[in-house]
């Protein structure tokens, strides 16, 4: 076991993939000299060497077009967006080419690319730098999207979405790069798209993934102060989600409130209402509720925190579901 | 294919040439970097004594109104800035070449175009500060807002010039971006349509060298301007460091543009003194044997030689413009300080110019939610 922050724990993984599979490559904007501008690639081409950790030209359509292409070449490409709200004029690649390529070519060619995103907000930055656009490809067939909440888990997850042989779109919570957690190398990890019990309870569930898994344990821990007991369900995965997880643990607590920074309106939240609703109709004892951003453009920083569900947020909602 | 095979592959095509100094093209200069005047057989310039000084106190302006960001920067007031030091020759030359009724699409750091369009210094720190996300009425000035999202404009001034031809119109558009942006494929999509339409635009990049960590190199094999060639209009690159050159070369692109000539790149070959935003460390990509070496070419001491030597201007008024330039930089420090953060219901203002039913029903649940927060705590206070 080591500590080390989510950003170092990802530039492990990154490391280690290099060394194990002389196929990948990483491939991105600043992700050279730079290492990133968040240093996730910090010192990899210095030790991989300019073919392997490519410090590509700035167009975000190349970066994952030419991924593509090198994947049809048997490489396996882990392209770097430098913020969520860059990724759009790749969004075209991802969409109409990386997600379906696979079942046009009726399974005979696979597109082992991982699109790493820094997502969300919490920063203090200005516009296109704090999104959450994970529905925006978990909608989209043929993508596979995951996000980890823990240093440990991004050792792990981002190691798993580069063997895999789908595209995977890995959204990194930008905010919690810097928070440290206990990483065990030798580990035998979780498969990639279940989810996980960051903390058990009997009351109510809190079912969140990366950057509000943090808040859902302060307000597991808050609401305990009051004696009550909510589990708290890391999702992990957004595409698929693992409903089956979410099943088990709504069976026991009879309640669930589902939060990300995402918009709620479609949002990955109406999806797990909808199924957690269908499958446990006769055990909920309160409609599935959610915290999540609102119908707007994500606002300027001085106010991102009244639009970011924090603690009182997220409690709101649990009284109310505990009220009903 | 071996990962050796790729590597050997590679390095006979030849992958590393940072050119040198001999082998670029040549630029228009009018003023070199010791502030001799030159002519150039193409552009041509000429300025009363008041239009020099006025260059001057621009350049001046603009530099300490960025060197007081970067500092409110520094000290908590802003959360980022993109510093324009050493651009300022490129962007008042070309932004003292508009007109008024012409339109500007900037980029980021384009600080010292919005002064010279009148647009007021403290507008351009909000979304720094974090307190909106543009900030200005971009028809006030005829000077969009910033874009962040590199290579977005040159459609939307692709766009804007093509309305200006159907109208008939004689103003013409300006678009704003960089060595790094012309790697778009959003940027290669403007040269298309404005090419296609002969649309009054002139787009004019600011090859700083940089694109935060990449060299130009890493975007282009050749130099930008003559990428214009290959979709049918003119390049030019320019000293951008000269502000007489870049002046002159703006106007005549404009002009031409105005006349039916249709679009034309300008490429103003400059450097980013400083590091990419507030954000950056610089010694972590480039050396800074560079920086000095362009240091020798700064656009305002160019400026300021010629015009000692030429009796333009004396001490008295450089005293004058640092004066002026301290006053603006009180203003403007008084001014952030004194930004008001934004009222959290103003998230759901303006998303929607006919309304929507949802945004309305998230505002009222929020200012409920809100409202029993602060019930709570006066509660709790008594
Ligand atoms: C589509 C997009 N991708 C990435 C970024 C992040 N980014 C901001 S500035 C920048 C470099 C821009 O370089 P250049 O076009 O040369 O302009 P300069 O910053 O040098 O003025 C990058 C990669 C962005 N803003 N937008
Ligand atoms: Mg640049």
């Amino acid at each position: 076991m080591t500590s080390m922050t989510l950003a170092k724990a990802l530039n492990e993984s990154l490391r280690h993939s290099l060394e194990s599979d002389p196929k990948v490559l990483m491939m991105g904007e600043d992700v050279g000299k730079l290492g990133g501008v968040f240093r996730i690639t910090d010192g990899l081409q210095k030790d991989f060497g300019e073919e392997r950790v490519i410090d590509t030209p700035l167009a975000e359509s190349g970066i994952v077009g030419t991924a593509i292409g090198l994947a049809l070449r048997g490489y396996r490409p882990v392209v770097e967006i430098q913020f969520d709200g860059f990724v759009f004029p790749a969004y075209d690649q991802i969409v109409t080419q990386l997600a379906k390529m696979h079942a046009r070519a009726l399974g005979k060619i696979k597109l082992p690319v991982v699109v790493r995103i820094p997502y969300g907000g919490g920063i203090g930055a200005v516009e296109h730098h704090s999104e959450s656009p994970e529905t925006l490809f978990a909608h989209v067939a043929g993508l596979k999207v995951v996000s980890p909440a823990t240093p440990s888990d991004g050792y792990w997850m981002l190691q798993q979405a580069i063997e895999c042989d789908d595209p995977v779109i890995f959204f990194e919570p930008k905010r919690r790069y810097w928070d440290k957690g206990e990483v065990d190398t030798a580990a035998v990890p979780a498969p990639l798209h279940r989810a996980n019990v960051a903390r058990e309870g009997r009351d109510l569930t809190l079912a969140a993934y990366g950057p509000m898994v943090k808040v859902c344990l302060e307000v597991a821990k808050a609401a305990e102060e009051d004696g009550r007991s909510l589990e708290v369900l890391d999702l992990r995965s957004m595409s698929p989600i693992d409903f089956d997880g979410i099943q088990a643990s709504v069976e026991k607590t009879r309640r669930l409130v589902v939060v990300h920074e995402a918009p709620v309106f479609l949002g990955t939240g109406a999806e797990i209402a909808a199924r957690i609703t269908e499958r446990c109709f006769y055990h909920l004892e309160a409609p599935v509720l959610r915290v999540g951003g609102f119908h707007a453009p994500y606002p300027p920083a001085r106010v991102e925190e009244e639009y970011l569900p924090g603690l009182d947020r997220v409690l709101d909602a649990v009284d109310r579901a505990l009220a009903f | 294919m071996s990962v050796k095979s790729t590597a050997a592959r590679s390095s006979r095509g030849g992958a590393k040439r940072r050119g040198g100094a001999g082998a670029q093209p040549p630029l228009v200069q009018l003023l070199t970097p010791e502030g001799e005047r030159v002519e150039h057989r193409e552009y041509s310039i000429d300025l009363t004594p008041e239009e020099l000084r006025g260059l001057y106190r621009d350049m001046v302006l603009t530099r300490r109104f960025d060197a007081e960001a970067v500092t409110l920067q520094r000290q908590g007031e802003l959360g980022l800035w993109a510093s324009l030091l050493g651009q300022e020759a490129a962007q008042i030359g070309s932004g003292r070449a508009t007109r008024a009724d012409d339109y500007v699409f900037p980029t980021y750091r384009e600080h010292g175009v919005a002064w010279t369009r009148g647009v007021d210094p403290l507008n351009l720190l909000g979304m720094f500060r974090g307190v909106n996300n543009g900030g200005w009425d971009p028809n006030e000035n005829n000077f969009q807002l910033y874009t962040i999202v590199i290579g977005s404009q040159t459609l939307h001034a692709a766009g804007y010039a093509m309305g200006i031809a159907k109208d008939g119109a004689d103003s013409a558009v300006i678009a704003y971006f960089g060595d790094g942006a012309s790697s778009q494929g959003d940027v290669a999509e403007a040269f298309t349509f404005a090419a296609v339409y002969n649309a009054p635009v002139v787009f004019f990049c600011q090859n700083n060298q940089w694109a935060i960590s990449e060299p130009t190199e890493k975007q282009s094999r050749v130099p930008i301007y003559q990428r214009a060639a290959g979709f049918g209009f003119p390049g030019v690159r320019v000293d951008g460091n000269d502000v007489l050159a870049v002046l002159a070369v703006t106007r005549a692109a404009l002009e031409r543009a105005r006349t039916g000539g249709g679009p034309m790149l300008v490429e103003a070959f400059t450097y980013r003194m400083g590091a990419h935003t507030t954000s950056d460390d610089a010694s972590r990509y480039r050396l800074d044997d560079e920086r000095v070496a362009w240091e020798a070419k700064d656009p305002i001491l160019r400026l300021k030689a010629y015009l000692t030597k030429q009796g333009v201007a004396d001490e008295a008024y450089y005293a004058e413009v640092d004066a002026e330039s301290d006053t603006m930089a009180k203003r403007v420090r008084e001014g952030v300080r004194s930004m008001p953060d934004p009222d959290p219901m103003s998230i759901f203002e303006n998303v929607y110019a006919d309304g929507h039913s949802l945004v309305d029903e998230e505002r009222a649940a929020f200012a409920e939610y809100q409202a029993s927060f602060e019930d709570h705590q006066e509660g709790a206070a008594r």
